[in-house]
C-alpha cells in the first residue's frame, strides 16, 4: 500500500470516527513511516 | 523541613548498628512526601503499611536478622508496577487494576527489607516524557513547579531529589527512567533489555520496555540493581577505561550548556587517564521512525479493548497517541522490528575497542510545562521529540545505560550524561558510571 494511499485511508476513517484532531498526527506519522521505508530499502537485507 | 539526603550506602551500616531507625527514617521520609503535595510525586502513600514494615524491619535487625543494604530503607514504585493490595492507576482515570501480588521485581525488593512508603506519580501508561499528562496532576519540578521532572517516571525521579525515599523503582521505554534523572539530577539505570522481569508491569511497549533502579548516587543505583537482579557490583577506581562519543547525530543539537557539560566531562576523563575517542552509530538517525513503528502499535494493542470502551478516560494526548498506533499496517511494523537489528549491531560495532559510549541524557534542560516545542541551540523542535532524541535507540538496541548528573546549566538546571554498556555488561557499566561520577 502506498504512503499516499495509506494517508487518504486513514485520514477518512478518523475523520468517520469523530478523530479530525488526528488528522495532523496521521500526516506526520506518514513522513515517518516514508522514512522508514527509505532506509528500510537501502538495507542489504542479505546481512540481516 | 530538611531533606535528609543522605545515600544508601551511608545509611546502611548505620541501619545495622541500630544508630539509625527505620521507624524514624520512614516517619521522616512520609512527612517530606506531605510536605509538598502541590509536587504530585505520588499517587498513593502507604503511610500505615510503611510505618508497619519499617517497624518489623527495626524488630528484625534488633534480633539479628538484618538482610542487607536496603533493610529498613525507604523506597518508591512507580504506579505502573503491581503492588499487592493497591491499586495500580498508571497515572491514569482509566479503571486501575486491583494487584493481589506483587510484580517479581517488589518481592525482591521486600525480601531484602525494602521498606515502601508509595506509588509515584507518572506520565500516563508511561506514554509521555514529561509526566505532565497524568490522572492525579503533572508532577512538577522541586526547582521550579512550572518546569517538568522529566519522564514518565517524574514522580520517580522527584521523590528521590526532595528526600522523599532512598531509592525509587521506575520504568523505561524510549528513556522514562533517563530522561526524570536527567531533568531532577539524580542517576537512574536501564538494564539491557529482558535482565529484569516486566511481569506485574503495566506494558507500553514490550519490545522497548524495561524495569530499573532510580536513586540519588551510582552506588545507590548500584545497590538497588544488585536486589532487583540478584547480582552483585563492585566498582575497581583503579581501572582506565576508553569511552567513544558518538558525535553525529547525538551531538548535533544541544544546549549550549549540554554541550560544554559533555565537554568537561570528557576533559575530567582524559585528566584522569581515561581514553576518550569518537564513534560512530551507523543508522542512528533513523532511530525515531524505528522507534515509532515499534511503540505506537504494540502501545495500541494493550489498549484496544479500553480505548473501546473507556476513551473519554484517556488523557485527550495520550489517547491520540494511541489511535495513531491503530493505523500503522503490519508490514511497516515488521520493518522495524528488523530495523531493530540493524540498530543493534551498529550499537555493538561502535562499542568495539570501547568500555562504554559517552552521550549527553537530555539535549536540553527541564522543560517548561505545556510548551508542544522548545528551542535547541536555534531550532524549534517538538518537546516528545527532544526528550526521546537521546535515549530511545538503547531501548530498541536493548544496551543497557545509565543516566548521571554531570553539573547545571548556567542558570543552575541540572544536566546529564549517559553511559552505554555491552550487552552482558550491566555490573561492569555500574562500576564504570562510579568512576565517572563526581
Amino acid at each position: 500500500m502506498t504512503i499516499e494511499a495509506w494517508l487518504k485511508a486513514a485520514c477518512e476513517d478518523a475523520e468517520r470516527r469523530g478523530l479530525a484532531e488526528l488528522k495532523p498526527l496521521l500526516e506526520t506519522l506518514a513522513r515517518s513511516t516514508a522514512a522508514l521505508r527509505e532506509a528500510d530499502r537501502l538495507i542489504d537485507r542479505a546481512r540481516l | 523541613m530538611t531533606a535528609d539526603l543522605r545515600s544508601i550506602v551511608e545509611l546502611a551500616p548505620l541501619v545495622r548498628s541500630r544508630a539509625v531507625s527505620p521507624v524514624e527514617l520512614t516517619e521522616a521520609c512520609l512527612q517530606r512526601i506531605e510536605a509538598r503535595p502541590e509536587l504530585n510525586a505520588f499517587i498513593t502513600v502507604l503511610r500505615e503499611r510503611a510505618l508497619a514494615e519499617a517497624q518489623w524491619a527495626e524488630e528484625e535487625i534488633a534480633a539479628g536478622g538484618y538482610r542487607g543494604p536496603l533493610h529498613g530503607i525507604p523506597i518508591s514504585i512507580k504506579d505502573l508496577v503491581d503492588v499487592a493490595g493497591t491499586p495500580t492507576t498508571s497515572g491514569s482515570a482509566v479503571p486501575p487494576r486491583h494487584p493481589e501480588t506483587d510484580a517479581p521485581i517488589v518481592t525482591r525488593l521486600r525480601t531484602a527489607g525494602a521498606v515502601i512508603v508509595g506509588k509515584t506519580n507518572l506520565h500516563e501508561f508511561a506514554f509521555g516524557t514529561t509526566s505532565e499528562e497524568s490522572a492525579f496532576g503533572p508532577v512538577r519540578h522541586p526547582r521550579d513547579p512550572g518546569r517538568s521532572a522529566g519522564g514518565s517516571s517524574g514522580g520517580a525521579a522527584v521523590a528521590l531529589i526532595e528526600g522523599m525515599c532512598y531509592g525509587s523503582v521506575g520504568t523505561d521505554t524510549g528513556g522514562s527512567i533517563r530522561i526524570p534523572s536527567a531533568a531532577c539530577g539524580s542517576v537512574g539505570l536501564k538494564p539491557a533489555y529482558g535482565e529484569l522481569p516486566c511481569d506485574g508491569v503495566v506494558p507500553l511497549s514490550t519490545t522497548l520496555d524495561h524495569i530499573g533502579p532510580m536513586a540519588r548516587t551510582v552506588i545507590d543505583t548500584a545497590i538497588m540493581f544488585a536486589v532487583m537482579k540478584g547480582a552483585s557490583v563492585e566498582a575497581d577506581s583503579r581501572v582506565k577505561y576508553a569511552f567513544g562519543v558518538p558525535e553525529r547525530y547525538f551531538c548535533d543539537r544541544l544546549h549550549p550548556d549540554v554541550r560544554e557539560a559533555l565537554g568537561t566531562t570528557r576533559e575530567r576523563l582524559e585528566r584522569a587517564g581515561h581514553e576518550v575517542r569518537t564513534v560512530e552509530i551507523e543508522h542512528a538517525s533513523r532511530t525515531p521512525e524505528v522507534y515509532l513503528h515499534i511503540v505506537l502499535p504494540e502501545a495500541s494493542w494493550y489498549h484496544a479493548a479500553t480505548l473501546a470502551t473507556h476513551e473519554a478516560s484517556y488523557s485527550p494526548g495520550v489517547r491520540l497517541r494511541l489511535e495513531m498506533g491503530r493505523y500503522i499496517l503490519a508490514e511497516d511494523h515488521v520493518r522495524a522490528l528488523h530495523f531493530r537489528t540493524v540498530l543493534r549491531r551498529a550499537v555493538d560495532k561502535a562499542l568495539d575497542g570501547c568500555d562504554a559510549l559517552l552521550l549527553p541524557t537530555l539535549p536540553i534542560p527541564a522543560p517548561v510545562l505545556g510548551e508542544a516545542s522548545v528551542d535547541v541551540d536555534g531550532t524549534q523542535e517538538p518537546v516528545r521529540a527532544a526528550m526521546l532524541r537521546l535515549t530511545q535507540l538503547f531501548n530498541i538496541s536493548g544496551h543497557p545505560a545509565i543516566a548521571l548528573p554531570a553539573g547545571t546549566t548556567g542558570d543552575g538546571w541540572p544536566v546529564s550524561v549517559q553511559l552505554v554498556g555491552r550487552h552482558g555488561e550491566t555490573e561492569r557499566l555500574l562500576g564504570i558510571a562510579a568512576a565517572v561520577e563526581r
